[in-house]
């Protein structure tokens, strides 16, 4: 069974958002999708001062087999990339909650984040997607 | 739902993830397709293959007909056991599939064709066969098992019906044993064995090699295996589009025998017309990965990435091209929009664990 963390939100693509006390977000993907994906060999995060929109692909993630999208949860600034994948992209496979994460944002609105899925919400998605 | 090996229950059992592949659902990994790669670059791995088609020809006149329909002279197969790679080509020589064939004795040979081209192939081959006093029998109650790595060979011999010679057979050669086959081939790069063997004999001599420590491994690994090891994928690299002269593989035509093989004219007519275009090997010189259909920038025109992953035991992104026939060592490819330098270098990338010689070592010099 993957892990689905009951602190984060989730999107129906598989990614998480982790919010933060000084207000941004941390966002990834779910240990879900690192699963399905396999081995990841290469990742682009966005750049810091990219402004990009709910749904935007903003990352690519490559596993030896194929490069796959990964779409921003929320619109927002980004605030980094997390550069710590361009040269350990498994990190994403060994902590997709934690040092694989992809980026920091600024969220556009709070609003936007509490109408993503919980973790309840999440896991029945997943069940539904097996 | 696809065709299945009669070992599906065994992969779902190790975990394995399903693919389709050319109508069979075929195990892509059982976990890490990376780590099953070095496992056969290290120790060994087995791989089942059962979805590919052993097609036997029998009759007087196979040894000719088989000098008809392929590209490769079989002529070269003089001693029993021996095997040679060739394709099989239309009349305008677009490949209609590759293949190996095992000289087994006079009047017996066997071709072993992949899955996905197994039908056609067959349709082919029966149409061609006309008027050839050769009998063609698909074998669907063979499975195949390629058990491949530094330590295949010492690690499968004692699990190979008793008294089978195989320990003595020399690199791309086969015996029988009773109803199995052993051929010292692959699709790897490494040592190792394909054992062709009756599909009922198939789930205990796989979960032999599992017991004896062999790790299964999916066609994902495979996949990264053949191209470190500068093999062609049929479908991707070549196919009736195209001809073995512009797939990288004019070593497996025989022109210099004079035989009349389908394909021939087509392929004479290409070359006197000159600038074949060429299938080279890519390594990327910046960080992302090489993949197939993306487009490479020449200085003498464009031409596509036929084959394209990262390369577990290089750490860098490898790939096969099709290019213009003078287009330079040096090229640029478009991943999503931005051109990227890379640089042409002469397969196989790895042999036997290792990266060849000027795979890496220009690159490193030429970094900044």
């Amino acid at each position: 069974m993957s892990q689905v963390p009951a602190d984060l939100r989730y999107t129906r693509s598989h990614e998480w958002v982790r919010q933060l006390p000084d207000g941004s977000v941390e966002v990834g993907i779910t240990d879900h999708a690192q699963a399905a994906l396999g081995d990841l060999v290469f990742v682009e995060v966005p750049e810091g001062g990219r402004t990009v929109g709910s749904g935007d692909a903003f990352a690519v993630v490559e596993s030896v087999k194929a490069a796959s999208d990964v779409y921003a949860p929320i619109a927002g600034e980004v605030i980094s990339g997390n550069d710590a994948l361009a040269t350990r992209p498994e990190l994403i496979n060994e902590e997709p909650y934690g040092q694989g994460y992809i980026a920091r944002l600024r969220p556009g609105s709070a609003a936007e984040i509490e109408g993503l899925l919980d973790a309840a919400q999440y896991t029945a998605h997943l069940a539904s997607e097996a | 739902m696809g065709q299945r090996t009669p070992l599906y229950d065994a992969h779902l059992a190790a975990g394995a993830r399903l693919v389709d592949f050319g109508g069979w659902d075929m195990p892509v990994h059982y976990g890490s397709q990376v780590e099953e790669h070095h496992s056969v670059r290290r120790a060994a791995g087995a791989f089942d293959v059962s979805h590919m088609c052993v097609v036997d020809l029998t009759g007087d006149g196979v040894r000719p007909f088989l000098g008809r329909l392929l590209a490769n002279d079989v002529g070269r197969l003089t001693r029993p056991g021996k095997a040679l790679y060739s394709c099989m080509l239309r009349e305008d020589g677009g490949v209609i599939d590759d293949l190996i064939v095992y000289f087994i004795q006079p009047g017996f040979f066997r071709l072993v064709v992949n899955a996905g081209t197994a039908d056609k192939d067959l349709a082919w081959i029966r149409s061609q066969a006309a008027g050839h006093a050769v009998e063609v029998t698909a074998r669907r109650d063979l499975g195949i098992v390629a058990v491949q790595g530094p330590d295949a060979r010492a690690v499968c011999t004692p699990l190979l019906p008793a008294g089978c010679p195989a320990a003595d057979l020399a690199p791309f050669s086969a015996t029988a044993c009773g109803d199995w086959f052993v051929a010292r081939t692959g699709y790897t790069g490494e040592d190792g064995f394909e054992v062709i063997l009756p599909v009922g004999a198939l789930p205990g001599f796989w979960s032999a090699l599992l017991a004896a420590g062999v790790r299964p491994c999916g066609l994902g690994a495979r996949d990264t295996l053949r191209l470190e090891a500068g093999m062609n994928l049929y479908g991707s690299d070549m196919d009736e589009t195209v001809t073995p002269l512009e797939s990288g593989l004019a070593w497996t035509v025989a022109f210099s025998d004079g035989r009349d093989f389908i394909g021939r004219a087509a392929l004479e007519a290409q070359l006197a017309a000159g600038s074949v275009r060429r299938l080279v090997g890519l390594l990327l010189e910046d960080r992302g990965v090489l993949r197939s259909h993306q487009r490479v920038v020449t200085a003498a025109g464009e031409g596509e990435v036929t084959s394209g992953t990262f390369s577990p035991t290089l750490s860098r992104s490898i790939g096969l091209a099709r290019l213009p026939a003078a287009a330079g060592d040096r090229v640029e490819v478009d991943i999503r929009g931005r051109l990227l330098p890379a640089r042409i270098v002469k397969p196989p990338f790895v042999r036997h664990g290792r990266a060849l010689p000027g795979i890496l070592e220009t690159t490193e010099e030429s970094k900044p």
